[in-house]
């Protein structure tokens, strides 16, 4: 069986899952003091008839590092940058003790200047007088060559508690975010892993073996000792856990829009061909831009608990919310009030909703009905204008080839999928307006914890071959190879293959899983004067988000 | 620095290619691509990324001859470079963004009016294109481009050669070392439009120094008098120090430089084959000099000022040529008078080569004196590909009476002598062909 666990910011939600149907669930609030204790009572409540023995495959899903960031319980980190030439220190410079040294490598991977090893060790003097135990370590095009980040972080080996280093974080080109990601790596890396440690503890104490996952802001999710590596990965799991729980719950296979309307705010996704699309460089979070792989969604500051006002002749439904609905005794009229009065959902104090939308009514002198129809509207509205304004803003996308310019794929989704506590009143409206068939899954209220349960484990790698320089670098691995001149793109796929293979499983995936997709393909002659110099080749690949496999999407019950 | 707004609009086509060895070809702007990621430019908040439109053939049409047609001549990427100019001009006219930079391929500088082939790299002109487009979607306005190419442009020269209300002002390597060996300070406009027409040709080997003596001397003093709606710098890149194909020694640092000081609305990226050593920094350069950030960090890997500097001789030359420029400038007015006498037409005959196509074109331009308007202009061509055309063109703002020429010229033309007749009239967004 499976045990699914959703640390949310308000609950805790757990759900055992007996092949595929959801055999018990069970939901506590969550203490943000202590996580841990929220898990291990959750936990409790959802195995008090059963025994651990019975699982197969625990997956969580935690705001501890969110927790971390967003509350700025984190560690001081000390950052060491090659940054090369380009933007200057002051943009970079993300904290008190950023240090800038000498050494860079070029676009291509040539390194231009050498590291300065008495700069560095002065410097790692300084952080540790300072008392710093964690270490990030960044260089310009780094994704291209990481040799000056690790001969830096060699050069302070063992003088500090941990070391983060750029190109572990991702293969892609952005320094400022490359800065960024390892800065909060290496700040979150010492409340993840005491978190890690409880729970293995705990865990420890069941004498039984199963696999335990956690997961990532990219809707997968890798094994649990893996994960301490890269604590970052962890981060805005709880938005990735929605949406992998609508894919759960529904047979999506085409393009589509997933709603999560909650109280307060509203979360939009989408998919296409039924796969949940990534941000296309990172999530940010506190304001950092990262490079860390997550679904691409948007939250907009309305949901069923906006207040709704009306000033001056304009009407304004959110993004504010003061309390619950006026049904429920909250003190400013809300959607779900209008609701309620236009007879769409029968919850609450049908009178005190009619109180309160009658106020908005007597200032817009209109019939109480009107005014309902008026907020709910307006409410639909400012969803579904959202909506299209992402999609616009996917199909929009730069482009940098002629055929992709003329012969791009456009999202153009026409079901629409909606979770959460309005979903029943608002779906038909909005589908609506979006031109869509609406689908409202079951067991929606436990979508995240299903979604955490069935996500499988995903990674990327980079492989990037120069057959001029005779190198070919495994980014992510921090590997470098020596190749012959008639190396050719083919050979450069196939290694990309077998290594995110190998990747895969080493972070946990089960080989039915790997679901393969080469996202970036390209192969440059490299033409100096007038004959060519050798070949510029550039792949890279993915493990897709997506279920486990043996389960057929639309399963759960 | 003041810090702006900047549009970018970059595509750089790494599925198009002249031929496979050519300098125009995939991997142009893969390097400057991998710079831009990496310094995360696109991640500012002041700098915005946007997809290029697609030019149409009306927007084509507005300002070439294409013979026979537009579609002949073209690809779908120089609908997509010509529309990525078009997307700047639009970002900045609807003041969504300060300024912006088309940073696309393949380039436009060295095409005509008249198009047979390409040239230079070149099919269509589409900072020209853009131009027209401009006026047409916004009304007419008074322009300047600046063209800091190393070659001479003299496809954009052509074009607005007979045009009052287009400065036209090219900065480039000396005509006599290098393609297409014109630009010389005495091309200067024709009757109509003289003086609206700049040529300040430097000498092989100048540095950063010459380059922005001749901007802050006469480049700008002269944008100062034409007080211009909207500056625009062809933003060719191969003066580096490091360029394959030409001989100066401008540097990245001195490319941004530039940039600050002209301070352009709209940057159009033609020239530059240095793709590795040079086009990644100047790019960065200029990016960040338009956006108004502090770019005294970005710099060529390999830069080393004192190896690049100008000699003392080069510097002397310089300063002379731009007072002697400046002059010729101040004195525009009073040259026309001297120039065109009591003649009614003024008619030039030109060989014109198509070095990409390997074509070549016999040319005869004839244009109407005129105080009120750019004057109606009508050309002869004939190409060895075998077509012989004939091409009415009635000027944007043009007088009644130029008009009233042009459509006569058109009606009367001996249809029979040539292959195509063509009539342009820009303020009535007009183009037939018989």
């Amino acid at each position: 069986m499976i045990l699914g666990i959703d640390v949310g910011g308000t609950h805790t939600d757990a759900v055992l899952l007996d092949h595929y149907e959801v055999r018990k669930k069970a939901k506590v609030l969550t203490n943000r003091e202590n996580l841990l204790d929220s898990l291990l009572k959750v936990t409790e409540e959802i195995l008090s008839d059963e025994g651990p023995e019975i699982l197969d495959r625990v997956v969580l899903s935690t705001t501890m590092s969110t927790n971390a960031i967003v509350q700025d319980k984190i560690s001081k980190v000390g950052m060491i940058l090659a940054s090369g030439p380009g933007l200057p220190p002051s943009m970079l410079t993300i904290n008190d003790d950023t240090h800038f040294v000498s050494g860079y490598v070029n676009h291509r991977g040539v390194e231009v200047a050498g590291i300065d090893h008495d700069e560095i060790s002065k410097i790692a003097e300084k952080l540790r007088g300072e008392g710093i135990e964690h270490v990030g370590i960044v260089g310009k095009f780094s994704s291209r060559d990481p040799h000056i980040e690790t001969d830096i972080g060699d050069s302070i080996d063992g003088k500090f508690k941990h070391i983060s280093l750029g190109h572990r974080m991702s293969g892609n080109l952005n320094f400022p975010r490359r800065i960024a990601t390892t800065y909060l790596n290496a700040a979150v890396w010492d409340t993840y892993n005491s978190f890690i440690d409880n729970i293995k503890e705990f865990v420890g104490r069941f004498k039984t073996d199963f696999p335990i996952y956690i997961l990532k802001a990219d809707g997968g999710t890798f094994e649990i000792s893996q994960s301490v590596k890269c604590p970052v990965q962890t981060i805005l799991s709880g938005p990735a856990a929605s949406i992998m729980g609508i894919l759960s719950l529904t047979n999506c296979q085409e393009d589509a829009i997933a709603l999560d309307i909650g109280g307060t705010t509203t979360d939009i996704a989408i998919f296409a061909g039924g796969i949940p699309l990534l941000e296309p460089l990172g999530v940010t979070i506190k304001g950092h831009k990262t490079l860390i792989r997550g679904l691409r969604t948007r939250s907009i500051g309305i949901g069923g608990d906006s207040r709704v006002t009306y000033e001056n002749g304009e009407l304004t439904v959110g993004p504010e919310r003061v309390g619950p609905a006026a049904a429920f005794g909250g003190p400013s009229p809300t959607p779900t009030d209008a609701m309620i009065v236009l007879g769409l959902t029968d919850i609450g104090e049908k009178e005190k909703a009619e109180k309160a939308i009658a106020e908005i009514a007597e200032s817009m002198n209109v019939p109480l009905h009107d005014a309902a129809e008026t907020i709910f509207h307006s409410a639909c509205e400012t969803i579904t204008s959202s909506v299209k304004d992402m999609i616009d803003e996917i199909n929009n996308a730069p482009v940098y080839t002629v055929h992709e310019m003329l012969d791009g794929k456009k999202i153009e989704p026409n079901l629409l999928y909606v979770v959460g506590g309005p979903a029943k009143p608002m779906a038909p409206r909005l589908g609506d307006m979006l031109g869509c068939t609406t689908h409202i899954p079951e067991n929606a209220e436990v979508a995240n914890a299903i979604g955490a349960s069935l996500a499988r484990t995903t990674t990327e790698l980079t492989v990037l071959a120069d057959t001029e320089k005779g190198t070919l670098t495994i980014v992510e691995e921090g590997i470098q190879l020596t190749i012959p001149r008639e190396f050719e793109r083919e050979d450069a796929l196939k290694i990309c293959m077998d290594k995110l293979r190998e990747r895969a499983i080493k972070m946990g995936a089960k080989e039915d899983d790997l679901e393969i997709e080469i996202t970036e393909d390209q192969s440059f002659n490299m033409v100096r004067g007038y004959y060519t110099a050798g070949k510029n080749i550039r792949i890279k690949a993915q493990v897709k988000p997506g279920l486990i496999s043996n389960f057929q999407k639309g399963e759960t019950r | 620095m003041n810090v702006k707004k900047t549009g970018l609009i970059f595509f750089p086509a790494f599925d198009w290619a002249i031929s496979p060895s050519h300098p125009e070809r995939e991997e142009r702007l893969l390097y400057t691509q991998d710079q831009v990621f990496e310094e995360g430019l696109l991640d500012l908040d002041n700098v915005f990324e946007f997809k290029p439109g697609l030019a149409s053939t009306e927007d084509i049409n507005r300002i070439h001859i294409c013979v026979p047609g537009a579609e002949s001549v073209i690809t779908e990427s120089h609908l997509i470079s010509a529309g990525g100019a078009i997307t700047a001009a639009e970002k900045v006219l609807t003041k969504e963004v300060d300024n912006a930079f088309a940073l696309v391929r393949p380039p436009g500088h060295h095409a005509m009016r008249v198009v047979h082939g390409a040239r230079g790299f070149c099919n269509i002109n589409i900072e020209a294109i853009m131009v027209e487009y401009i006026r047409h979607r916004y009304g007419h306005k008074r322009i300047a481009i600046v063209d800091t190419d190393c070659h001479h442009g003299d496809g954009s020269q052509d074009i607005f050669w007979h045009d009052p209300d287009t400065l036209y002002i090219s900065i480039h390597q000396d005509g006599r070392t290098l393609y297409p060996g014109s630009g010389f300070p005495n091309e200067f406009g024709g009757p109509n439009a003289l003086g609206y027409t700049i040529n300040i040709p430097l000498p092989p080997n100048t540095s950063d120094k010459g380059f922005l003596f001749a901007l802050d001397n006469l480049i700008l003093p002269i944008l100062d008098e034409f007080k211009p709606d909207l500056v625009i710098n062809s933003a060719g890149q191969d003066n580096h120090y490091s360029d394959p194909i030409t001989n100066m020694n401008f540097s990245a640092n001195g490319y941004a430089i530039l940039n600050e000081r002209l301070s352009p609305d709209i940057a159009v990226l033609e020239g530059g084959y240095s793709i590795e050593s040079a086009l990644p920094y100047i790019n960065v350069g200029i990016i960040m000099a338009m956006a108004g950030l502090d770019y005294s960090f970005v710099k060529e890997p390999d830069y080393n000022p004192r190896e690049i500097e100008q000699s003392s001789q080069i510097s002397r030359y310089i300063e002379e040529e731009v007072s002697q420029i400046y002059e010729l400038w101040k004195n525009r007015h009073s040259q026309k008078a001297e120039m065109v006498k009591n003649a009614k037409y003024a008619r030039r005959s030109r060989s014109i080569y198509y070095d990409t196509d390997g074509i070549n074109e016999e040319q005869e331009e004839t244009i109407r004196i005129c105080d009120d308007c750019g004057g109606m202009l009508t050309i002869d061509s004939k190409a060895s590909t075998g077509n012989r055309i004939f091409a009415v063109i009635v000027p944007g703002q043009s007088c009644s009476t130029c008009r009233e020429k042009g459509e006569k010229a058109f009606e009367s033309v001996e249809t029979g002598r040539y292959d195509y007749v063509y009539f342009q009239d820009r303020d009535r967004d007009l183009f037939i062909v018989k």
